[in-house]
């Protein structure tokens, strides 16, 4: 029996009256990362837009711990509380809550050590497909053709895999995840947070601010993002994967929705000509291609 | 227990015998045996401690970060480009309160490749919010290492603290070192306690959020006289280190027949010794010299250099450093630390054996004798000791 909604934790860890934007996915996905562990956690935030909803000192819209730390350091700051509570024998989930930037681009030499150390934290990328924090500019993790201030043709190149890169690691386990999916992505947490050693999540986090959508809209956009098969969901427990949620339906393309119905929804999308959409829709498809091989 | 230790290991010893329970590290020469030592202390069982090796200096001072937060006493050791790629995370440590230590073999900076002795790596980070102690000797480090916990986590200061040693004149130069006995040490410093705040779910804080104009500047103004205050806590550790193991560094400098001195050579480090070398030869043939070594370079002992100066003729500061385009960092510290007296003495700047060139007892015998004579030519130009002409020319 799958987690049900009304099984839910009450109690919210991230308060009303956080400075997040409206419609948030970075704050969806703190709400839940709270539902999903409760307050056992010491949380590990580099600069990021999670940076700014916790609002400034001497508030904060946080119930648990935080300790915020600069951008290229989060996965090293995690290792050494990690090291530190081990040799006093405390069990708390270290939990790092990254943005996309900070996990691939500036924070990926310190995540690929502690993954290659195994150490025990769970590191959380809320990918939210750019810099928007600092105003919307172009990252690892920014999809071919989208807006953004430094791409304003629309990024040339394609997305790096981190997933693919952490699973490469050996670590115990990567999953992917989105915040229109929250119970899959807090039976991911749970689950991962009774593992040794290093677990990933990265969780897609729709921006309204940045990809140019209504912000009463970022579930939505979510949930086009899966199913047009654009976004993905799976997990690697122990190098063995699994799809997970409505992916797991969708292997075959004739359930996919088209992947127009996705990037139409947004306004980073709109001065894609045609040959730009065949382009994403094959690079769709060839990762699907590479899924079924799996 | 004598001990002929290298000044690398003495550091070693040094966070062995205070207990240290956290270590990142990443390798650089010449800083490798301190950091290697320690992985042998931990692995043999001889140091309970989380041994933590990195992919990055960056990382070495995030770990530490990390652990020191949820209350470790946390150690690490780097040099050179190690110490300048960890620059943003020795600020932030600092900003954070926490008494972390780290042992700094300086070394100069490329390009060119160079491993050779100089200070430029620590005294770029002289505004980065960390108390700066340089040592003379091997002993001096190791004291030095156990002085800083205790100096770092007096509640008054809470500040990270670099203790700095000569790349190969002592990184990798054996000396007879005593060991102090470990119950006085335990005495001296008791455990890390738990004040005033760490990161728990018990106690849940968040650290380091947004701070608006309205705080922030207060925050610094805190954080500055912690720093400058530290000269109190960094005086009474060696008084009671004096007291307890006989040995004594000055607290934040060392003077050596200054009192009476007509010319006094101001310097940082282990060449010191050649520079009351030169000194004494000087006093037997009737020239009142003396050697100020500044041991702490922050907080920086103004008050405490204007006392000993006031009254001398001409001073010679000797920079193994550069700040390009201003000159050596040491006489700029040392002319305004002197610039309000009534009556200044006159102050010649040396640059001198950068990049690991050699500085003899010879060297300050002449940079005694030309320091008086520029005085009597009223010279204040600043002076490129030894400079190979025919390297320039080239």
């Amino acid at each position: 029996m799958s987690l049900q909604i009304k099984e839910l934790d009450r109690k919210e860890y991230l308060l009303p009256g956080h400075t997040a934007c409206p419609g948030c996915p970075a704050a969806m996905g703190l709400r839940l990362l709270g539902k999903a562990l409760g307050s056992n956690i010491i949380l590990v935030i580099p600069a990021s837009c999670a940076t700014i909803i916790q609002g400034a000192f001497p508030k904060t819209s946080l119930t648990v711990p935080v300790i915020n730390v600069p951008f290229a350091s989060s996965a090293a700051i995690a290792s050494g509380i990690n090291g530190a509570l081990g040799l006093q024998h405390k069990d708390v989930n270290v939990v790092v809550f990254a943005g996309d930037g900070g996990t691939g681009d500036i924070g990926l030499q310190a995540l690929s050590g502690a993954a290659e150390r195994g150490e025990n934290i769970l590191f959380i990328c809320y990918d939210n497909e750019g810099y928007e924090n600092t105003g919307i500019q172009r990252s690892c993790s920014t999809p071919y053709g989208a807006w953004t201030t430094t791409t304003i043709k629309g990024k040339q190149e394609k997305r790096k895999d981190i997933p693919s890169i952490i699973a490469a690691h050996g670590v115990p386990y990567v999953a992917t995840a989105s915040v229109s999916y929250p119970l899959d992505f807090i039976e991911k947490v749970r689950k991962s947070s009774k593992m040794k050693g290093l677990k990933y999540i990265h969780l897609h986090a729709p921006c309204p601010t940045g990809w140019r959508f209504p912000s009463e809209k970022t579930i939505e956009v979510g949930k086009l993002a899966v199913l047009t098969g654009t976004w993905i969901l799976f997990e690697i427990e122990y190098g063995s994967f699994r799809l997970t949620g409505p992916s797991r339906f969708l292997l075959d393309k004739g359930k996919r929705r088209p992947v127009e119905e996705y990037l139409k929804a947004q306004g980073r999308f709109k001065h894609l000509n045609s040959e730009m959409i065949k382009r994403i829709v094959e690079e769709v498809e060839s990762k699907w291609v590479e899924i079924k091989r799996l | 227990m004598l001990k002929v230790l290298s000044g690398n290991h003495s550091a070693a010893f040094g966070a062995l015998l205070s207990r240290i329970n956290f270590v990142a590290a990443y390798p650089i020469t010449p800083q490798t045996q301190i950091i290697e030592k320690l992985a042998e202390f931990v692995d043999n069982g001889v140091l309970n401690a989380k041994y933590v090796r990195v992919e990055s200096e960056h990382s070495a001072m995030a770990a530490c970060v990390g652990a020191s937060s949820v209350g470790a006493r946390a150690f690490t050791a780097s040099s050179s480009h190690g110490l300048i790629y960890m620059a943003e995370m020795a600020f932030w440590a600092s900003a954070s309160r926490l008494p972390i230590v780290m042992a700094i073999s300086c070394r100069a900076l490329g390009p060119p490749w160079n491993i050779g002795n100089e200070h430029t790596d620590i005294l770029a980070l002289r505004d980065s919010g960390w108390i700066q102690i340089f040592a003379e000797s091997n002993q001096e480090v190791l004291d030095t290492v156990i002085q800083a916990y205790r100096i770092a986590e007096d509640e008054r200061v809470l500040l990270p603290v670099m203790v700095g040693l000569d790349a190969f004149t002592l990184s990798h130069t054996s000396e007879p070192v005593e060991l102090p006995n470990q119950e006085t040490v335990d005495h001296f410093l008791p455990p890390r306690s738990d004040k005033p705040y760490l990161l728990s779910p018990e106690n849940p804080f968040t650290f380091g959020n947004m701070s608006n104009p309205t705080e922030h500047m207060e925050l610094r103004f805190m954080h500055h006289t912690a720093l400058r205050d530290a000269k109190n806590v960094i005086l009474e550790a060696d008084k009671e280190w004096e007291s307890l193991f006989g040995r004594s560094y000055g607290g934040l400098l060392d003077e050596f027949m200054c009192k009476d001195a007509e010319v006094v050579i101001v310097v940082i480090g282990a060449s010191s010794g050649d520079a009351k070398e030169a000194a004494v030869v000087l006093r037997k043939e009737g020239i009142k010299a003396g050697v100020l070594r500044i041991r702490v370079i922050r907080p920086f002992p103004s008050e405490e250099v204007r006392n000993l100066l006031s009254r001398v003729k001409a001073v010679a500061v000797v920079d193994r450093d550069l700040s390009p385009g201003s000159g050596g960092i040491l006489v700029s510290e040392v002319k305004s630390a002197l610039y309000n007296l009534r009556c200044r003495p006159f102050v010649k700047g040396y640059i001198v054996g950068l990049g690991g060139r050699d500085v003899t007892v010879g060297d300050y015998l002449a940079i005694f004798r030309r320091t008086l004579k520029s005085y009597e030519e009223g010279d204040v130009q600043e002076d490129w000791f030894n400079l190979n002409l025919e390297v320039l020319e080239k």
